[in-house]
C-alpha cells in the first residue's frame, strides 16, 4: 500500500463522515452499496464530490465495478495517475 | 424458484411499508376518465393534477376524429417494424411535419419517448466516444448510457462549470463528446441553463442533445420548447421529445440537421427491433401537432394556470421547486409525511404524484403536480385549497413557518 493510496482512502473516509447514518463505521473493506446505508442516488452524488475533490471523472461503468471503499480509492488513483 | 424474487426483498419491504400507510401509490386504478382533468376513483370523481396532460388534448375532438378515421381506414396496428415490414405513408408524413415544425432537415419517430432517448443516445455515443449527462437525467437517458458503448460521466445538475471541467479532463483524448440535457426536468420542473451549456459545448466542440419531453408545446413562442425560448436552436444538434405528454398520445421522436441522420434507421436497435406506432396514434399526434402549430393559446394557458398554482402554493407557505412551470413539486419534510400527505389528498379528491427517493434528486420526498391547459382557474384554486388544508392538518406548513423564521447563522 502506497502513501498515495492511504491519502485517497483517508480523504474518502473523512468526506463520508458527515453524511452517514449514525453508527456506520467505514474501512477499506466497507461495501459501498450495502455498507453505507445510502441510496443509489446519494452514492452517485457522493462520488461527484470525490470527482471534484480529486479533479477526475470516474465513468459510470467504472463506478459499477467498484464494490468497496478500497476499490473506489484505487480506481481514483488509477484515473489520476497516482497509483 | 422462490430465490428469483429474493433479490427484490427490499422493494417488497418498501412497498409493504407504503401500503401499510394507505393506498399503494404504484397501483392507482381509475375506473373511468371523465375528461383531461377528471376521473372516477373508487366510485368518486377525482381532480387530476398529476397526468402530464399539459395541453389537455387527450379528448380533443379533432384528434379523436382523426384517430377514429385512421383506425377505420388503416387498422388497429402496423404489426411490424418500419425497416422490416414497411412504412405507412402517415408515419412518414408525421416525420415531415415534425421536421417542418422544428425547422430541421430530418425527424425520426420512435414507438415511445423512452425508446427515442434509448435509441438516439446509445447509437450516437459509440465506443471511444464520451457521453456527458446531467445528473438529474430521466431513466431513459441513463438506460441509453448503459446500452451504448461510450464512456459515460454525469455532470452536476444544471452546472455548466462542472460540465466544462469534465470536458477539459477529456482534452487530448480521441472520440466525440456528446452532452445530454433536458428542457424542463421532470421532478422539480426546473429548466436547464441552455445558453451557458451551449457556450461550453461550442468551446469544447461537443454536440448537444436536448430532451424536450416536458417542454414541447409549452415553452417558446412557437411551442418548440426551451431551445426556442432560450434562442439556442442553431446550437442544439438534436432535439428529442415525446408524444405522450403535450401531444396526448404515445410515441417519441428525434430531429436534427445532421447530414445522414436517416442512416440511424439502419443502426439504431430501439428503432429497428420494435413495431411502429399504430395508425390511430400517428393520426392523433399529427392532428395535435397541427393544433399547437396554429394555436399558441394552449401553451399560454398552461403557463398561466401553472403560475396560479405555483404562487398559490407559495403564498400558502409550501416549499417548491425553483420555477413556475407546469411541473410543480412541493418538498415534504420527510418520506412518511409525503406518503401521508399524498394519501390525504386522494381522500379529498385530488390526484397528484408521490415521488420518493431514489427516483428524486437530492433524496427529496416530493408531492409532484402537473398542470394542464384544460384545468379551469376554479380547479387550480380547489387544488391549492385542498393542499393547504392538508398541509395544515399534517403540520407541514407550521413546521415550515418555524423553520423559515429561525435566524440564519
Amino acid at each position: 500500500m502506497t502513501d498515495d493510496e492511504l491519502d485517497v482512502e483517508a480523504e474518502i473516509v473523512q468526506m463520508l463522515a458527515g453524511r452517514l447514518p449514525a453508527g456506520v463505521q467505514v474501512s477499506t473493506d466497507t461495501r459501498i452499496v450495502q455498507g453505507l446505508g445510502l441510496d443509489s442516488v446519494a452514492i452517485l452524488d457522493f462520488i461527484m464530490d470525490l470527482e471534484e475533490r480529486f479533479d477526475v471523472s470516474i465513468p459510470l461503468d467504472r463506478i459499477a465495478e467498484v464494490q468497496t471503499i478500497g476499490e473506489l480509492s484505487r480506481a481514483i488513483e488509477t484515473l489520476t495517475g497516482t497509483a | 424458484m422462490m430465490s428469483l424474487t429474493a433479490k427484490f426483498a427490499e422493494v417488497r419491504a418498501g412497498l409493504d411499508a407504503l401500503s401499510a400507510m394507505g393506498r399503494n401509490p404504484f397501483d392507482i386504478r381509475f375506473e373511468k376518465m371523465l375528461s383531461p382533468t377528471m376521473a372516477l376513483l373508487d366510485g368518486r370523481p377525482i381532480l387530476l393534477l398529476g397526468t402530464n396532460n399539459y395541453l389537455g388534448l387527450t379528448f380533443d375532438a379533432a384528434c379523436v376524429a382523426e384517430s377514429t378515421r385512421a383506425i377505420e381506414e388503416a387498422g388497429t396496428g402496423t404489426t411490424g417494424s418500419r425497416i422490416a415490414n414497411g412504412t405507412y405513408s402517415d408515419h412518414a408524413l408525421l416525420e415531415r411535419r415534425l421536421a417542418e415544425f422544428y425547422g430541421r432537415r430530418s425527424a425520426m419517430v420512435f414507438t415511445t419517448g423512452y425508446q427515442a432517448n434509448l435509441g438516439l443516445i446509445s447509437t450516437l455515443a459509440g465506443r471511444g466516444d464520451h457521453l456527458l449527462v446531467d445528473a438529474d437525467s430521466h431513466a431513459s437517458i441513463y438506460d441509453a448510457s448503459r446500452l451504448g458503448a461510450a464512456e459515460v460521466t454525469r455532470f452536476r445538475h444544471n452546472d455548466p462549470e462542472d460540465l466544462a471541467r469534465r470536458l477539459r479532463r477529456l482534452e487530448g483524448r480521441p472520440g466525440d463528446r456528446i452532452i445530454v440535457t433536458e428542457g424542463i426536468y421532470s421532478m422539480l420542473g426546473d429548466t436547464a441553463p441552455l445558453r451557458e451549456i451551449v457556450a461550453v459545448k461550442r468551446e469544447a466542440g461537443a454536440c448537444l442533445i436536448v430532451d424536450e419531453a416536458h417542454s414541447l408545446g409549452i415553452l417558446g413562442e412557437h411551442g418548440r420548447g426551451l431551445c426556442e425560448a432560450a434562442r439556442v436552436e442553431a446550437d442544439v444538434d438534436f432535439v428529442v421529445g415525446t408524444f405522450s405528454k403535450s401531444l396526448g398520445a404515445i410515441g417519441g421522436f428525434a430531429t436534427s440537421d445532421l447530414p445522414g441522420f436517416d442512416l440511424l434507421r439502419l443502426v439504431c436497435r430501439p428503432y429497428m427491433f420494435t413495431a411502429s406506432l399504430p395508425p390511430a396514434v400517428i393520426a392523433s399526434v399529427t392532428a395535435s401537432l397541427a393544433r399547437i402549430r396554429t394555436d399558441s393559446s394552449l401553451g399560454e394557458r398552461v403557463l398561466s394556470r401553472s403560475r396560479r398554482l405555483y404562487f398559490g402554493l407559495a403564498r400558502a407557505g409550501f416549499e417548491l421547486g425553483p420555477e413556475p412551470n407546469p411541473i410543480i413539486a412541493v418538498k415534504m419534510p420527510e418520506r412518511e409525511t409525503a406518503v401521508r400527505f399524498w394519501n390525504r389528498l386522494v381522500d379529498e379528491g385530488l390526484y397528484v404524484n408521490l415521488a420518493l427517493p431514489p427516483a428524486t434528486p437530492g433524496s427529496l420526498s416530493l408531492i409532484r403536480s402537473s398542470v394542464s391547459s384544460a384545468h379551469t382557474e376554479a380547479q387550480i384554486d380547489r387544488a391549492v385549497s385542498i393542499m393547504t388544508a392538508v398541509g395544515s392538518e399534517l403540520r407541514v406548513l407550521e413546521r415550515r413557518a418555524v423553520a423559515t423564521a429561525l435566524p440564519v447563522g
